[in-house]
């Protein structure tokens, strides 16, 4: 069977909408379960919360259930750490029969206990997989007790696959983190002081961003959770703004704080020079009474810009009128996508997430072109189709969407968990553009066959 | 230093399992499932495991893997999941349309008590398998066995659901694949094909998980056995299953079903199994060797003989899966090198077995396989006694880089370098790129430690 010939699934019709003239108004059907027997691109729970967490490099992270859940998440990410690296070790409690009919709780205690002598972390995440919510272990009562017997914080991050989408499982890391903040002193946070949210350090992005910030003159307390140490979160309630990126993993944490702690925050974007700069600027603006911050964010802005638009204009002539698929995570990255683009001359053809909200699709649908195909929750079959439909050039999505655009013969960047190369900042946008180029150019392409290349 | 906490001392360990040397169940059912023509693995269970498992086997093979998934909510972890595999495959064959859909259990349907027998049956009274279409299943709970165990119950799955005995028996073979790669298999064939003895290899997911690049996503491959072929298994004149663990079950199965003789002997993985090998074939299918294999054999025979001043006494660390090592060991050992410690995450007596018969020839060798047998475990063990080489999958590498060994990557996963997929492991030639890839790392390693003035020119 063609991909070409396959019509849509039947009852997603809903889930997908393309921008016409005169067209309906949108109203995509989303926030709703994938159907059964679709083959959803979609992850669950656990690993919503796995990735929030993943990066707190100086806890020890036990997935408590069979070998599966623990071995698919083993170091699959490449949030760095400038310290410890126990996040990037596997750690589980191997259910077997026997646990699933007698219960897991000795065998997690033990596991703990001897984790915790061996590694010597400064807390511990305890992750529940979908098993465990139906034979019922108590890992909350477990946890307490091994706090106890320890001293060292022991979190239980209930993330059961079946009870809900990833962003349910976002939810779940943001109240563990939640149990973490205010527990520390706030001794020495200046008023000048942020925490970065829902930026994870892939291929050491939070540390770009950090040296902005601090360029600036303000004082980055935590990032949550890239490079993340136990302590900088227990003290983080001592700040004056959340700066939050990725509307999906942190806001909740964002919010949680603004209730309890009274600390306000703002959503940003360190994707594209557009974002990216406005993310500086905002931050300055709340922080009139030292003007020296909104200069120092502004010479930023304009020594970084002059430093790579030289090259970009010659990505651009390159690039202009190609076309983009871009199929992510995260409704906002798909904004900061399209901006991103369009700088380098690209237009967008399919714009579609995992997660977005009925908000975020109407925010896309003004956002996009005439002709632009809009998906929520998206399939194979259904991405092959619009990529080879409105012949784009390049696709931009996670693992299971590569080999996808490499069959089809069209260029490809990774813009989820192994993205091998910064792709947040100026440099970032750099990068990105870069890889943009060089995948959409690349000779390969003029070999394959649909391109015309001979047999 | 990224496993700097590892300490040389061994200390029993209750529960914990840190850094597996295996993964689970269903992953080994989707991946056998994949070598069925036309087949759609499903997963009956929640979204989560089933993206696992896709972006695995896609970061292995670095091709689109497709299955379906049941999509469970809280909903049918309570009341069971029956409706929404009824559901599923309702859709599945209206939206995906493939020739058949090869459901495996995963740890939540399996605990939820889902009886996938029940409810294919059920799917079938109710009309939804279209006419000539097909579902199959075989139950995986991961809390059991390992990705192999998977593999061996979806084979054995195949094996036990589609043959038929017409009662006139076939002038053909059947050969049950152990889990190896496409490479592989197609090796298994072009063997075959030499010997001129007529099989049915299954399952075959060579021109599946090797497809070329077409400019189209072909949703289904053109490989893969077909149903006629699976079918057509229970007239065979014999079988021979390739691997105790991950192949012998479907050839019980078979044997039991449509009374077709088996013989099981180790997948073809150096030289002593791929005689065992070659023997067994030609006896199964009446035929004398030809030159050609004998050659075959001559130029392997030959590299080891060149080259055995570079092997012998040199140890050997390797993890894996049962099949692999069993026959893997062995070829070391024939190599005159000596393997110290083997270490594999799935459990089994006949692997203990096997592996014990193996190992008498080396009584010195560390083996622990199982529940706790981990990486952590094999790195307390290279702490203690050193090697000069490692090999298994891509989690090697921590060890590797960590203690300074050479590594040579076998096994599943591989998620950091390509050729598996390409370049057969089996047969002859196969323990000749297996050879040429331990001397490799062997002697790069050599030639980097050299001092200057014994840095040699011939080797
Ligand atoms: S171990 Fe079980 S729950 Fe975990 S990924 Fe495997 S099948 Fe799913
Ligand atoms: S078992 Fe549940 S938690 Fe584990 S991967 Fe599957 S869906 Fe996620």
């Amino acid at each position: 069977m063609d991909t070409e010939h396959i019509s849509l699934l039947k009852g997603r019709e809903k889930q997908v909408y393309e921008k016409k003239q005169g067209g309906a108004e949108i109203d995509i059907a989303c926030d709703t379960k994938s159907l059964s027997g679709s083959v959803s691109q979609r992850a669950c729970v656990f690993c919503g919360s796995r990735v929030v967490l993943y990066p707190v490099a100086d806890a020890i992270h036990i997935v408590h259930g069979p070998i599966g859940c623990a071995a698919y998440t083993w170091d699959i990410r490449g949030a760095v750490s400038s310290g410890p690296e126990l996040h990037r070790l596997s750690f589980s409690t191997d259910l077997q029969e026997m646990d699933v009919i007698y219960g897991g709780e000795k065998k997690l205690y033990q596991s703990l206990i001897e984790l915790i002598d061996q590694y010597q972390p400064n807390a511990a995440f305890i992750y529940s997989t979908c098993i465990v919510g139906l034979i019922g272990d108590d890992i909350d009562a477990v946890c307490k007790k091994v706090e106890q017997e320890k001293g060292i914080p022991v979190l239980p991050v209930h993330s059961e696959g079946f009870k809900g989408t990833k962003k349910d499982g976002y939810r779940a890391a943001c109240s563990a983190l939640m149990t973490l903040i205010g527990t520390g002193s706030t001794e020495g946070i200046s008023k000048y002081s942020i925490n970065i949210l829902g930026e994870f350090n892939l291929a050491g992005e939070a540390w770009i961003i950090r040296e902005y910030y601090e360029k600036m003159g303000i004082q980055v307390v935590a990032t949550m959770t890239g490079d993340g140490r136990i302590d900088a979160i227990r003290r983080s309630h001592g700040v004056s703004l959340n700066v939050v990126q990725c509307s999906g993993s942190m806001t909740s944490l964002a919010k949680d704080m603004e209730e309890t702690y009274g600390i306000p925050f703002i959503r940003v974007s360190y994707f594209g020079f557009e974002d990216m700069s406005k993310s500086l600027y905002d931050v300055a603006a709340l922080f009139p009474d030292r003007p020296e911050i909104m200069e120092k964010a502004k010479e930023i802005v304009r020594d970084e810009i002059r430093k790579y638009y030289p090259e970009m204009q010659k990505f651009k002539s390159a690039l202009t009128g190609k076309k983009a698929a871009i199929y992510v995570g995260g409704a906002f990255k798909t904004f900061s996508l399209i901006k991103a683009l369009r700088t380098i001359g690209m237009s967008v053809v399919l714009a579609g997430s995992q997660t977005g909200n009925k908000d975020d699709y109407r925010r896309l649908k003004e956002m996009c072109d005439e002709g632009t195909v809009i998906v929520d929750d998206s399939n194979p079959v259904e991405l092959s189709k619009f990529i080879l439909e409105k012949e784009a050039d390049l696709l931009i999505g996670g693992v299971k969407e590569r080999p996808i655009a490499f069959k089809l013969g069209v260029g490809f960047c990774d813009h989820n968990h192994e993205r091998k190369i910064p792709l947040a900042g100026f440099v970032g946008m750099y990068n990105f553009a870069k890889e943009v180029y060089e995948s959409v150019m690349s000779p390969v392409w003029q070999f394959a066959p649909r391109k015309g290349g001979l047999l | 230093m990224l496993l700097r906490h590892t300490t040389s001392e061994v200390k029993e360990r209750e529960g914990l399992t840190i850094n597996p040397a295996k993964t689970c169940q269903p992953i080994g059912a989707m991946y056998a499932a994949l070598g069925i023509h036309g087949c759609l693995p499903h997963s009956h269970g929640s979204q989560g495991c089933c993206s696992y498992h896709r972006s695995t086997l896609t970061r292995h093979y670095k091709e689109p893997v497709m299955a379906g998934t049941s999509s469970f909510t809280e909903g049918a972890s309570v009341f069971g999941g029956q409706a929404n595999l009824l559901q599923a495959i309702e859709t599945i064959f209206s939206v995906y349309d493939p020739d058949i859909i090869a459901v495996h259990s995963t740890c939540l349907s399996e605990t939820i008590g889902d009886d996938l027998q029940q409810i294919t049956k059920k799917a079938k009274d109710d009309g939804k398998i279209p006419e000539g279409k097909y579902v199959i299943y075989a139950s995986t709970p991961s809390f059991i066995g390992s990705h192999i165990t998977g593999y061996a119950n979806m084979v054995a799955g195949m094996a036990e659901q589609f043959t038929v005995s017409t009662g006139e028996k076939k002038d053909q073979v059947n050969i049950v694949a152990g889990w190896m790669e496409p490479s592989d298999m197609r090796e298994i064939k072009r063997v075959a094909k030499e010997l001129g003895v007529k099989i049915v290899l299954f399952p075959d997911t060579s021109d599946v998980l090797d497809a070329p690049q077409t400019g189209k996503h072909e949703f289904y491959p053109k490989g893969g056995v077909t149903i006629d072929e699976l079918k057509s298994t229970g007239d065979s004149k014999s079988t021979l299953a390739l691997g105790y663990v991950s192949a012998e079950p479907a050839a019980i199965a078979l044997d039991k079903k449509c009374k077709v003789p088996f013989e099981t002997i180790e997948m073809p993985i150096g030289l002593s199994a791929t005689d065992r090998f070659i023997v067994a074939l030609s006896k199964a299918g009446q035929v004398s060797v030809p030159a050609e294999i004998t050659a075959e054999r001559g130029r392997l025979v030959d590299v080891m003989a060149d080259m055995e001043q570079y092997l012998y006494g040199k140890k050997v660390a390797l993890f894996g899966d049962p099949d692999h090592l069993v026959p893997l060991t062995e070829f070391l050992l024939d190599l005159n090198m000596k393997p110290v410690h083997i270490i594999s995450g799935t459990p089994g007596m006949k692997f203990e077995k096997r592996m014990q018969e193996i190992l008498e020839r080396a009584p010195y060798a560390n083996f622990k396989n199982g529940l706790n047998a981990d990486m952590f475990l094999l790195h307390q063990w290279i702490k203690n006694e050193p090697v000069d080489l490692l090999i298994g999958n891509t989690y090697g590498k921590y060890i590797a880089r960590d203690e300074d060994i050479p590594f040579v990557r076998y096994g599943f996963p591989i998620l950091d370098r390509v050729g598996h997929s390409y370049f057969p492991s089996v047969g002859y030639t196969g323990g000749l790129r297996l050879l040429e890839k331990i001397l490799t790392a062997l002697l790069d390693r050599q030639d980097r430690d050299a001092l200057e003035e014994k840095f040699e020119l011939v080797m």
